[in-house]
């Protein structure tokens, strides 16, 4: 096994790792480690990065160059941000980087479901910034998806790091002012998978907040046909304690976002008559994503909000996966206060109660 | 109905008609029940949960004393700071009740300091005083069984002369007859002790429980705290262990679906040892297990299972079957045990903070507290003293049959209890003067006429209230006792659903399942049930316990999710719909039915 400073495997990462993984990167590490089946991965680092930029630019040109922009000089900015990007498409990896990126590809590949066949990746880039949440880089940067082979994966890495020198980019960081050299990428690989349906869920009621409830949301392919409102989704949800699935709507899913393995996009169709108002996930399949969705929250210690996705390809109890797990916050604000607190004897609750019913009513 | 806001009110009292070929209903109670003119501008709603059905005169007791005794509790000895007592009334033979609240903000302040110190006190000492408890009420129950009915004979008996006692039997008919109401009025005060302090405790916890989670079923709640060990799951338990004996010892053929119990026990007795073994156990069995009420205690005519075999025989032949397959089995006390408190502690875990797992841990401790006394008091209230109490009743009823004045010794039940003291009366006057007493037809006439007027009581529908709807309504007995609640009234007061195949009532137990209709409107023809049918009925009562085993599901027009039948269901895990209000109205037996007790919805299939 490769180690190198220039990646990071999901299952050696965690959130503190953010500054050279980024948030991205550290978040999946996490999950990983919190023992979800995450698609297996790995994470370019700042340091691979950092290593390429002192490889094009040793003297620190092209940082000193945008800090002289001013946000409102379009014009130049475009200029410079071409050239730059266009510096760094010219550039070879330096050798060590290239060797660690193929070497823990390479990794992913043999483990692969496809023999013979190069590993799909989504490649993705996860920038970090000592004085901004990555949140506001967020769609700033690209992501390529079925990325095949060692060779298209290093052109890809590399694209992502020329994507830090988009126009948008560089204009966003100037009206911000955010110092060029805090700025760092890391480029998450991740294996692809191709989901028959996929959705969200959350740990606790989204309608109540009830902490004893998962809810669980799927539609047919993609999960973004359902975030982007195209379908209406089946729903189901399910007792924590009780394991019971105590709801469940079955919606008419007319419409699917699919994978595209012959290109690198996605295809949106109509979902065939037959399947519309099938239950996109069967009980077991249920009851397992609970499963998973309570360790998560246990691992975290708060209500979580759960991307997941259930292959195509893989046989059934190893065709689960997760993509993102974040803290529910919509009902987490509310929460702050408690709705009881220990009094000094059990019954003074009752007094409490007792004494207190028709003050509320009649009093007030 | 009310639909604006400004008129929006219920049925008045003083608008109530006499049900026709009933209008002598107001001879059968006494004054103190009648409605008042000042009445009308008051809400009452009718007690519908412990008095499905016109009262026979006699019964008028099984409302009078419970309210002697409630609002005593809560008004006077515990000083509850919001309530005071429950009013009843009663009109064309049904039950009407309104509880009298505390408002003014300072009066409430007083009453809490009392109510404190004194509830505390109960809280504090919570086991030790209900161990006492079940001594006294024990000792009450021996006490009514053992009371005397005097014979009258014609001399007295001798030791009375040679002792030197001075006070002939015709004394001890109204002293003995006094004695038995007396006991009766102090079961109920022993049953209200630690009735309010008890659902308290319990309504604290669960309130936190649907506060903390919103979508927690009350089944949920409620297995946190129930207990195992519960004496009303006695009676079954005793019939398990029946049928596994009658397997044992080679007697089971004889126990089949719908059979006589007295054949079945003849054909015992022809069975040698073994069959006399069975019987001893049943006799064994019957003292104290079998002294359950058929209903839920408040009426006569709902005889024990002593009284009747026939609810407990009818339960046997599916337990003889499961035996002979060795699938009965005792209850796993310890693995419910393990789940209960699996639950609990899952539930805990979920809480949002520390603080709210410490109030959690208080409000969980002190409901298992409070919660045999919850569980257990019908079996020692409702079923054993008040079979013992209606059967020491129809001891007096024999007298006055034997004296002419009744034409059955059942009928003793269609006077009011002061007017059995009249009887009483005429009947220690004629045995003293050696004549006749002087009400023979009076009284015959009386029970007639009353049987006609119950008969046509029946046929009335009786609205849910009465009076202006209340602008708040908070009492805490009528939220715990009969889980009335504001939305409640405002679904009384909204016209019959508009789907005509539905019924809707509380999700008791959840599950959802199809079957038969059987449609049982007294509790004495339960032995008409059939393996899968699904129950309907007015209201179920624990010791329908076994049935529960051979039907579906059960839907009753009577009772919360709080209610033993509910409980019931739940033990058994079927399906049940509770407090549906007219399911038994709008079903006829043999209809195919769902029930699903996870919403609350029973559809008419047909």
């Amino acid at each position: 096994m490769h180690t190198s400073a220039y990646v990071g495997r999901f299952p050696e990462l965690r959130l503190t790792d953010r500054p050279r993984v980024g948030g991205k990167g550290a978040s999946l590490g996490e999950l990983t480690f919190a023992g979800a089946p995450v698609p297996p991965g790995f994470v370019v680092t700042t340091d691979a990065f950092e290593a390429f930029l002192r490889a094009v630019d040793a003297a620190g040109e092209i940082r000193a160059e945008i800090e002289s922009f001013d946000a409102g000089q379009t014009g130049p900015i475009a200029e410079a941000a071409a050239r730059i990007r266009r510096r760094i498409e010219a550039e070879p990896l330096p050798q060590d980087v290239a060797d660690a990126v193929v070497c823990s590809y390479r990794e992913l590949d043999s483990e692969s479901d496809m023999p013979g066949e190069a590993t799909p990746v989504a490649v993705r880039s996860s920038a970090t910034s000592e004085d901004a949440e990555d949140a506001s880089f967020a769609g700033l940067q690209d992501t390529y998806l079925w990325v095949r082979g060692a060779q298209s994966l290093l052109e890809h890495v590399r694209s992502c790091w020329a994507s830090l020198y988009s126009l948008e980019s560089v204009s966003y960081r100037r009206r911000l002012r955010l110092p060029e050299h805090d700025l760092a990428m890391a480029v998450v690989v991740q294996r692809m998978i191709d989901p028959r349906c996929a959705g969200v869920m959350f740990t606790r009621s989204p309608l109540t907040g009830d902490r004893s409830l998962v809810a669980v949301e799927g539609s047919w392919g993609l999960g973004s046909a359902l975030v982007s409102g195209d379908v209406t989704p089946d729903r189901f949800t399910v007792g924590k304690v009780t394991g019971e699935i105590c709801a469940r709507t079955i919606s008419t899913k007319a419409r699917q976002h699919r994978m595209d393995p012959s290109g690198s996009g996605v295809v949106e169709e109509d979902v065939p008559e037959y399947l519309r108002d099938e239950p996109c996930l069967s009980d077991e399949e249920i009851h397992e994503l609970v499963r998973i969705a309570r360790s998560v929250e246990a691992h975290y210690g708060a209500p979580q909000d759960i991307e997941w996705a259930i292959s195509r390809n893989f046989a059934p109890g190893k065709n689960i996966f997760l993509l993102q797990s974040r803290p529910e916050t919509v009902w987490a604000s509310r929460e702050n206060k408690p709705l009881a607190t220990p009094k000094a004897k059990a019954f003074d609750h009752v007094v409490a109660l007792l004494g207190g019913a028709v003050v509320r009513g009649g009093g007030a | 109905m009310p639909d604006s806001a400004s008129d929006r009110r219920f049925p008045l009292p003083s608008e109530i008609a006499d049900v026709p070929g009933a209008d002598g209903w107001r001879s059968m109670y006494p004054y103190y029940t009648r409605f008042q003119p000042e009445d009308d501008g008051r809400f009452w709603f009718y007690n519908a949960m412990h008095f499905p059905e016109p009262m026979p005169a006699f019964d008028a007791i099984t409302a009078e004393l419970p309210y002697t005794a409630l609002g005593a509790n809560t008004a006077r000895m515990f000083v509850f700071p919001t309530t005071l007592g429950i009013e009843h009334r009663i009109v064309n033979g049904r039950v009407y009740i309104t509880a009298n609240p505390v408002t003014d903000p300072a009066e409430i302040e007083r009453r809490l300091a009392v109510f404190s110190e004194r509830a505390g006190f109960y809280y504090e000492n919570w086991d030790e005083l209900y161990q006492g408890w079940v001594g006294r009420i024990t000792e009450l129950i021996a006490e009514v069984e053992q009371v005397e009915v005097p014979t009258l004979p014609e001399f007295e008996d001798a030791a009375v002369v040679f002792e030197a006692r001075g006070v002939p039997q015709n004394h001890y008919v109204r002293e003995n007859y006094h004695r038995v109401l007396d006991l009766y009025s102090k079961m109920w005060h022993y049953h209200t002790e630690f009735l309010m302090l008890g659902y308290g405790a319990y309504v604290v916890f669960f309130e936190f429980c649907k506060a903390s989670f919103p979508e927690i079923s009350d089944q949920d709640v409620a297995r946190m705290v129930a207990g195992v060990d519960v004496v009303l799951y006695r009676p079954d338990d005793e019939l398990k262990k029946l049928a596994l004996l009658a397997v044992e010892g080679g007697v089971d053929d004889l126990f089949t679906e719908g059979s006589d119990p007295q054949k079945v026990l003849a054909a015992l007795a022809e069975r040698g040892e073994s069959g006399q073994r069975w019987l001893a156990a049943l006799e064994e069995a019957r003292e104290p297990w079998f002294n359950m009420s058929t209903g839920a205690g408040f009426y006569h005519h709902h005889r024990s299972w002593n009284d009747d075999l026939t609810v407990p025989f009818a339960a046997l032949p599916r337990y003889v079957a499961q035996a002979r397959r060795g699938e009965l089995l005792e209850r796993p006390t310890e693995q419910l045990r393990a789940e209960r408190e699996r639950i609990a502690q899952e539930y805990r875990s979920l809480l949002a903070s520390e603080e709210e797992r410490a109030a959690f841990d208080q409000m969980l401790g002190l409901a298992r507290a409070v919660f045999p006394f919850v569980e257990d008091h019908n079996f020692y209230c409702e079923h054993h003293f008040t079979t013992k109490f209606f059967n020491k009743v129809r001891e007096f009823g024999r007298l006055l049959h034997a004296w002419g004045l009744l034409p059955e010794a059942e009928d003793i039940f269609q006077l009011h209890h002061t007017e059995v003291d009249q009887a009483l009366t005429d009947v220690m006057l004629a045995w003293a003067a050696g004549g006749q007493p002087t009400g023979r037809t009076h009284w015959q006439q009386v029970v007639a006429e009353r049987k006609r007027t119950l008969e046509a009581l029946k046929q009335w529908s009786p609205p849910p209230a009465l009076g202006p709807v209340p602008e708040a309504l908070n009492d805490p007995a009528v939220r715990m006792l009969w889980g009335i609640t504001a939305e409640t009234i405002e679904s009384w007061a909204r016209p019959v659903e508009a789907d005509e195949r539905e019924v809707r009532g509380f999700a008791a137990s959840p599950g959802v399942v199809e079957g038969t209709a059987r449609v049982l409107l007294s509790a004495n023809d339960i032995g008409q049930v059939r393996e899968g049918e699904i129950l309907v009925c007015p209201v179920t009562a624990p010791s329908w316990g076994p049935v529960f085993g051979k039907i579906a599901a059960a839907v009753s027009d009577i009772g919360g999710t709080m209610s033993h039948a509910a409980i019931v269901a739940r033990e058994y895990g079927l399906p049940s719909v509770v407090g549906t209000g007219h399911a038994t109205k709008r079903i006829t037996t043999g209809q195919r039915l769902r029930v699903d007790g996870s919403r609350g919805i029973v559809t008419i299939l047909d």
